[in-house]
C-alpha cells in the first residue's frame, strides 16, 4: 500500500485542480447567484486551446517552451467562451426566474461539449497531450511526477494573485461590493455589468490553468473532460462555502484529499475492503457533498445566510 | 436661474402598476427639499428613478443641465447625484473605512479621499472609533451615519436621503436630523424623503406632499408645517 505522504500529495494535486475550477463557480455565484453549469466545458475548452498550440508549433519545440504559450492561448479560449456565455446566454436572462438561467447553463454545457466533439479535428476520441518525461521528484517523502509540478506551482500563484486583486484593487473592491449589494454598488458608481464580466473572465482563466494541469497529469484532453471535473469542482465550491473564493480552494483540496485517502485507506478497514478502489472515490466525494448539504449547507467558510440581504 | 434638479411630469411603473403618476418639482442649489407622505406614496420610487436604479415610463429629469432619463445608475453618480438608500444598505462584510472608500469609488485624488474620510469621522466620531470593524456589526443609527457619510464621499452636488430616521430611537433620530442641519448649513443641496414630517418640514425650504403617486400639496416647509390638512394627516393632530 502507498505511504501517507504519497496519498496526501496525490490529493493535493487533484484538489488544486478542483479548487482552481471551483473559483469560477463560486465567483459567479457570489455575484449573480447563478450556478454556471457550463463552467466545466469552459475548463475543457481551455485544455483544447492549450493543445492547439502543440499543433501550431514545430514538433521539436520543447514542452517547457510550449507551456507559456499554452497558458496564454488556453486562457484566451476559455475567457472568450466564458465572456460570450455571460453576454449572450446569461445576461438576457438576468432578472428572470432562477430556473431559466440554470436550464440555459445545462443547455450551454451540452452545446459546448457537442460543438467541440463535432468541429475539433479528431476530438471524437481522447487526444494525447504531451507530457514531461523524467523521473519523479521526491518531496517530503512523496514522489511527485514532473507533470504535476505545474499545478502545484500555478495554483498557489493564482490564489495569491486573486487575493491581491480582490482586496487591493479598486475593481476587486467593486466586486466585493457588487456581491454584497448590487443595487447599492451601482449607487457608488460601480459598473456592475463590467464587474460580472470580470468575474466570468477570472473564473474562465483559472479553469484554463487547471485544464493544463489536468492535461499534463492525465496526458490527454477530451470533449467530456469537463463534465466530471466540473461536477467535482462545483462540489468543492459548495464544501468550501459557495460565494467564498478561499473556501473554493479549501473545498477543492479537502475533496482531493478525501478522494486520495479513501482510495488509499478505506480498503484497509476490515469489512470495507471492496469500497476502497479508485472507482469508489467518486462515491466518497459526492457522499461528502450530501453530508455537507445536510449538516452544514453554508460550507466550511460559508457566509452566514442572514447577512445576504 | 435654472434649478439644479428639474423633474417634469415623471411617471414610473412596476409592470402595469404605476407607482409615480406624473410628478413635477425642482431643487435649487443650496436648498433642502423634502418629499413627505405615507408608505406607498411613491417617494422611494421617485428617488430610485432619479438615481437610475429604475427606468421612468415617461417624463423629463434634468440634473445640472443634463437629461438623466436613460443614463445608467453608475454614471449618474459621476454627474454629482448621490443617493443614500432607504434601509441604509451599507456593505455589511466590509469595514467602515472600506464602505467610505467605496463612496469615493470614482475619485482618484487619494489625499482628498483621505481628507473626506477624516471629515466623515469628525462628523460621526463613532465611525472613526470603529473604522476597522465590519459595517454589519453597527447599530441601525450608526449604519445610517455610515450610509450618509458614504454618500457624501462622492462630493455630490445633490445628496438624496431616503428615510434617514427610519427605525431609529428618538435620540438617534435627533442626532441624524442634527447632522442634516449641519450638512445644510455647509451649503449641501439635499433632497430628503421622510415619514417624520415634522422634522423634515422644519428644516426644508420647500416641501411636497405625496399621496399614491402624486404630489397633492407643495409649499415652503413652514407653510406646510402650519397647513391644517398636513397637520391632520401627517403630524397626528385632530
Amino acid at each position: 500500500m502507498n505511504e501517507l505522504p504519497q496519498q496526501l500529495a496525490n490529493g493535493l494535486i487533484l484538489g488544486a485542480m478542483y479548487g482552481l475550477i471551483a473559483i469560477g463557480y463560486t465567483m459567479v455565484y457570489g455575484i449573480v447567484q447563478l450556478i454556471n453549469f457550463a463552467h466545466g466545458e469552459i475548463f475543457m475548452i481551455g485544455g483544447f486551446g492549450a493543445f492547439t498550440i502543440t499543433l501550431w508549433m514545430p514538433s521539436s519545440t520543447p514542452l517547457l517552451a510550449l507551456i507559456p504559450m499554452m497558458l496564454i492561448f488556453g486562457i484566451i479560449c476559455s475567457v472568450l467562451v466564458g465572456v460570450a456565455a455571460e453576454r449572450f446566454a446569461y445576461r438576457p436572462l438576468r432578472g428572470a426566474p432562477r430556473l431559466a438561467p440554470l436550464i440555459t447553463a445545462i443547455g450551454l454545457s451540452l452545446f459546448l461539449q457537442q460543438a467541440v466533439w463535432f468541429w475539433y479535428p479528431d476530438a471524437k476520441k481522447d487526444i494525447t497531450f504531451p507530457q514531461f518525461s523524467g523521473d519523479a521528484i521526491g518531496i517530503l517523502g512523496a514522489n511527485i511526477n514532473r507533470n504535476d509540478l505545474f499545478i502545484l506551482i500555478a495554483a498557489p500563484l493564482c490564489m495569491i494573485a486573486l487575493g491581491w486583486f480582490v482586496n487591493k484593487t479598486r475593481a476587486g473592491r467593486g466586486m466585493q461590493a457588487t456581491a454584497q449589494d448590487p443595487d447599492t454598488a451601482k449607487l457608488m458608481g460601480i459598473n456592475t455589468d463590467r464587474i460580472i464580466v470580470m468575474a466570468f473572465a477570472i473564473g474562465a482563466a483559472f479553469a484554463a490553468v487547471a485544464a493544463i494541469g489536468y492535461a499534463l497529469h492525465f496526458g490527454q484532453v477530451g470533449f467530456k473532460m469537463g463534465f466530471l471535473m466540473g461536477l467535482k469542482a462545483f462540489t468543492a465550491a459548495v464544501l468550501g462555502g459557495i460565494g467564498n473564493i478561499y473556501g473554493a480552494m479549501l473545498g477543492g483540496i479537502v475533496l482531493g484529499l478525501v478522494e486520495a485517502l479513501s482510495t488509499g485507506y478505506i480498503d484497509q478497514i476490515p469489512g470495507l475492503e471492496q469500497f476502497g478502489a479508485q472507482s469508489w472515490a467518486n462515491v466518497w466525494a459526492f457522499a461528502l457533498l450530501i453530508l455537507f448539504l445536510l449538516f452544514r449547507p453554508q460550507g466550511m467558510l460559508g457566509e452566514r445566510v442572514a447577512d445576504r440581504a | 436661474m435654472t434649478a439644479l434638479l428639474e423633474v417634469e411630469d415623471l411617471k414610473v411603473a412596476y409592470g402595469k402598476i404605476e407607482a409615480v403618476k406624473g410628478i413635477s418639482f425642482s431643487v435649487e442649489a443650496g436648498q433642502v427639499v423634502t418629499l413627505i407622505g405615507t408608505n406607498g406614496a411613491g417617494k422611494t420610487t421617485t428617488l430610485r428613478t432619479l438615481s437610475g436604479l429604475l427606468k421612468p415610463l415617461s417624463g423629463k429629469i434634468t440634473f445640472d443641465g443634463k437629461p438623466l432619463a436613460n443614463v445608467p445608475a453608475h454614471k449618474i453618480v459621476a454627474l454629482g447625484l448621490a443617493h443614500s438608500p432607504e434601509g441604509r444598505h451599507i456593505f455589511p462584510r466590509l469595514t467602515i473605512e472600506e464602505n467610505l472608500q467605496l463612496g469615493a469609488y470614482l475619485r482618484d485624488d487619494k489625499e482628498g479621499i483621505a481628507k473626506d474620510i477624516q471629515h466623515a469621522y469628525d462628523l460621526f466620531p463613532i465611525l472613526g472609533e470603529r473604522r476597522k470593524q465590519a459595517a454589519g456589526t453597527l447599530s441601525g443609527g450608526e449604519q445610517q451615519m455610515l450610509a450618509m457619510g458614504r454618500a457624501m464621499m462622492s462630493q455630490p452636488k445633490l445628496l438624496m436621503l431616503d428615510e434617514p430616521s427610519m427605525g431609529l430611537s428618538p435620540i438617534m433620530m435627533q442626532k441624524i436630523m442634527e447632522t442634516i442641519v449641519e450638512l445644510k448649513s455647509r451649503g449641501t443641496t439635499i433632497l430628503l424623503v421622510e415619514q417624520n414630517a415634522q422634522a423634515a418640514l422644519s428644516l426644508a425650504a420647500q416641501g411636497h406632499v405625496m399621496e399614491i403617486g402624486k404630489i397633492v400639496l407643495s409649499g415652503t416647509g413652514q407653510d406646510l408645517l402650519h397647513d391644517e390638512s398636513v397637520r391632520k394627516a401627517y403630524l397626528g393632530e385632530d
